[in-house]
């Protein structure tokens, strides 16, 4: 569904991404991991639209995406979460979700500020809705605080609920695990499955949590100064000579979480 | 509406129907119609600034747009001044709307500059070709419907009430919609907004051509009732002036731009007895109470009736 064409981007004389390509297919869940400053937010920042590559495409169902602006492509069902948490503090939890529907509803300034009545009909279905989202990331009971309020792990839940709000295909989350706790990490799993599972959204994940990583996706791909040095399956990664040199010192990480996870 | 502003709607509308009843003199009656002028032109800044984030000092140039436009076209053309207030609200949100599109990609106090810029070249364009030049012009008709004339007081005060009302009531429901949602979304992040799909370019100008054409609306509503225009009324100093009331009443509130908008203008009234000494009061009651109610007089009041409810609860 999505796939990403020999993208080379620098920022000043900082070579970040050099001829990346890879495919994500529809409903798996996709881990792209690597050392810090490797280049994973960039990549995910040129998906979502935030950057433009210096060259090469993005495809998302065979249709170039790289020169949409950001709105454009979340319109077209890719939504996104960030790595330093940008919910809309002063707004409550449930407002956050229904700001995630805007992109899939209508009214406009005039019909709002005069509510003709599709807009109240509208404004209803929202916030069903809404709630019906906030129910099924188990935040509903926190539907009336300001989202600036909640402890990080539900940020990053809602966040994600605030992305599904959206009705994306597509998903991108950029470290949803960071700084969470072990049990939030193992809650925000069985969330990020279920999303695949019975939502059918295909999940682009960045993380460093390689427990977690290996527990939940399908396949990985792995950069390393802004290279892509290996893509296949968790178990074909961890056996991955070079992906063990990249993350040397961590390789035991690694095989950690594979153990755990057999 | 929320429960709460249904309630203050309905206690807005009483007073309104009630001051002119109680007022006393026209005197009184006189203020309370600029205070409604400027809630007006408050109203549209309040929503830009407190909800959507963007800053202006160039609303006088938009109210300043109205007056002249309006008044010129009553006066010139004899269309009916219902239509000639119309005329000029649209000429405000066409010069918004090119104003906006080079100017909100600037931020904070870039921003500020860029309209208060703004706000000094509609001042300029006035005192050079504006009819009358720096003295202003006269004559202009007073503000009718359909053949009908305002031209009590009385009448005054409730056209223009009237005015508030409705654009208050459009205005909570803009904020309470998908749209004011979006516009405080964009005051908190972005970055977020985009990635939800929303064109923050477009909002933002569209917020800013609200506010203008709200502005116009008072500008044109001051020049039919005081007949007479002149630019002095439009030049920077009122820009602040709005933006004191907003703050002053709170800019996170609705109901804080009319609030501010009615103490800012009653204040110096009240202050004439102070004689030669009015401004120095005058200064030193606004500079206490944003050392004292920061958050301004509206949300203050709220927060002070939650904990007051929070009490009667505890209590029971």
């Amino acid at each position: 569904m999505l796939s990403i064409k020999e993208i080379w981007k620098s920022f000043g004389g900082l070579m970040a991404l050099r001829h990346i390509s890879f495919e994500v297919k529809q409903g798996e869940i996709k881990a792209l991991i690597g050392p810090n400053g490797a280049g994973k937010t960039t990549l995910l920042n040129i998906v979502s639209g935030i950057h433009e590559p210096d060259k090469g495409e993005v495809f998302f169902w065979g249709e170039k995406i790289v020169h949409l602006v950001p709105s454009k492509i979340a319109r077209k069902g890719i939504s996104r979460t960030f790595q330093l948490v940008e919910l809309f503090g002063h707004m409550t939890v449930l407002e956050n979700i229904m700001v995630g529907r805007y992109a899939r509803t209508k009214a406009g300034f005039f019909s709002s500020g005069f509510k003709i009545p599709f807009v109240m009909k509208e404004e209803r279905e929202t916030r069903r809705k809404s709630e019906e989202i906030l129910e099924y990331i188990k935040l509903a009971h926190r539907k009336d605080e300001l989202a600036s309020n909640l402890p990080i792990g539900e940020q990053r839940v809602l966040e994600i609920g605030r992305a599904l709000a959206t009705e994306p295909q597509l998903v991108l989350l950029d470290e949803p695990a960071a700084g969470l706790n072990i049990r939030e990490t193992r809650d925000l799993g069985e969330i990020i499955k279920k999303i695949r599972d019975e939502l059918k959204i295909t999940v682009v994940l960045v993380e460093h949590d390689m427990d977690l990583v290996m527990r939940i996706s399908d396949s990985i791909t792995v950069l390393n100064f802004g290279e892509v040095i290996a893509d296949g399956t968790p178990l074909e990664v961890q056996k991955n000579p070079e992906v063990i040199v990249a993350y040397l010192g961590e390789e035991e990480e690694i095989q950690k979480g594979y153990n755990a996870h057999t | 509406m929320k429960k709460g502003d249904l309630l203050a709607f309905f206690v807005f509308i009483f007073v309104i129907i009630l001051s002119p009843v109680f007022s006393g003199s026209s005197y009184a009656l006189t203020v309370g119609i600029f205070s409604g002028i400027n809630a007006l032109a408050a109203l549209g800044l309040c929503i830009l600034m407190g909800y959507a984030g963007q800053v202006s000092l160039g609303q006088a140039g938009f109210y300043g747009i109205g007056a002249y436009i309006s008044s010129i076209l009553s006066v010139h053309s004899g269309l009916p001044t219902v239509l000639c207030a119309v005329s000029a609200m649209m000429v405000a949100a066409v010069a918004a709307m090119i104003l906006a599109v080079p100017a909100l990609r600037l931020k904070g106090h870039y921003l500020a500059v860029a309209t208060l810029g703004f706000g000094e070249i509609v001042y300029v364009i006035l005192n050079e070709w504006g009819p009358g030049g720096p003295s202003g012009f006269g004559d202009i008709p007073h503000f009718g419907f359909f053949g009908y004339t305002v031209d009590s007081t009385t009448g005054y005060f409730y056209l223009v009430w009237g005015f508030v009302a409705v654009v208050m009531f459009f205005s909570i429901n803009l904020i309470n919609s998908r749209t004011g949602r979006a516009l405080r979304a964009i005051h908190d992040s972005e970055l977020a907004c985009k990635a939800m799909g929303l064109n923050v370019a477009a909002l933002k100008i569209k917020v800013f051509v609200l506010s203008a054409a709200y502005a116009a609306l008072a500008g044109s509503l001051y020049a039919h009732y005081m007949t007479f225009i002149s630019p002095s009324s439009f030049s920077l100093f009122y820009s602040i002036l709005l933006l004191m009331m907003v703050i002053v009443g709170g800019i996170t509130n609705l109901w804080g731009a009319i609030i501010g908008a009615v103490v800012i203008t009653v204040l110096p009234e009240l202050l004439r007895r102070f004689e030669e000494l009015d401004v120095l009061v005058y200064g030193l009651i606004l500079t206490l109470s944003l050392m004292f109610f920061r958050k301004g007089l509206v949300p203050i009041l709220i927060e002070k009736i939650k904990k007051l409810r929070g009490f009667a609860v505890a209590k029971h």
